[in-house]
């Protein structure tokens, strides 16, 4: 009984759930910019942290390059480093 | 003599005229042709606002440089914008193969203006594109 009732509770989020993918794995993208503040926005929350990869589905290697990048345009004041209502 | 391709991003100090930009950036561009280095590319984006202040200054003119130019050289140019108290930030990236790659690519693919007003619009219009690949 108590087995069922697991198996089930496991199984419908997934199918609920889109897939998410790594939209530069995706798009064969090389290289992130850090000068493009408007494109790295997309991966920051409206206090201006840097999002998890749970939630842009970024892969790792990829969200390694995105926080680097973010950080540099955090130095050359393209993006704040602490934010109030960014979006 | 190993050479890399770099790319520095500076920032000057608002308080600065349009004139005395200018002489400060071709005194940094001297810099760089005048040590062995090879300029690759130069942009100026004006007057920009800055996401938070720095040296109590909202706004400051920001300038880019890409160019080729040996390990030790760098050492003397962040040292001349350490010293220069016309440069609010100073950041200089060392780019792989990738990051040479797309800003070719970016240079090629639209015609940049140097004109604020026209920046803006290619800004605007790169956003667009990007939105429809990713």
């Amino acid at each position: 009984m108590s087995k069922d009732s697991n198996f089930i509770f496991n199984q419908t989020p997934q199918v609920l759930q889109k897939k998410k993918y790594c939209r530069f794995k995706k798009h064969g993208i090389k290289y992130i910019d850090f000068k493009d503040g408007e494109f790295l926005l997309k991966f920051i929350n409206e206090q201006g942290k840097i999002l998890p990869r749970r939630i842009t589905g970024t892969s790792l290697k990829y969200q390694r390059k995105i926080s680097i990048a973010i950080k540099r345009a955090r130095h050359i004041a393209l993006l704040p480093f602490v934010a109030d209502g960014l979006k | 003599m190993n050479t890399n391709h770099y790319e520095t991003v500076i920032i000057l100090t608002p308080v600065l005229s349009e004139q005395q930009m200018k002489d400060a950036v071709a005194g940094f561009r001297e810099l760089i042709t005048g040590n062995g280095g090879e300029l690759v590319h130069e942009e100026n984006w004006g007057l920009t606002k800055l996401a938070y202040p720095i040296q109590k200054k909202g706004t400051g003119f920001y300038h880019l440089f890409e160019f080729k130019a040996s390990p030790e050289f760098i050492k003397s140019f962040e040292l001349a914008f350490r010293r220069d108290e016309r440069v609010l930030r100073y950041l200089t990236v060392k780019l792989d193969r990738w990051g040479v790659d797309f800003n070719h690519r970016k240079r090629n693919g639209e015609l940049r203006t140097v004109t604020p007003q026209g920046e803006k619009v290619i800004v605007k219009k790169k956003i667009i594109i990007e939105e429809a690949v990713l």
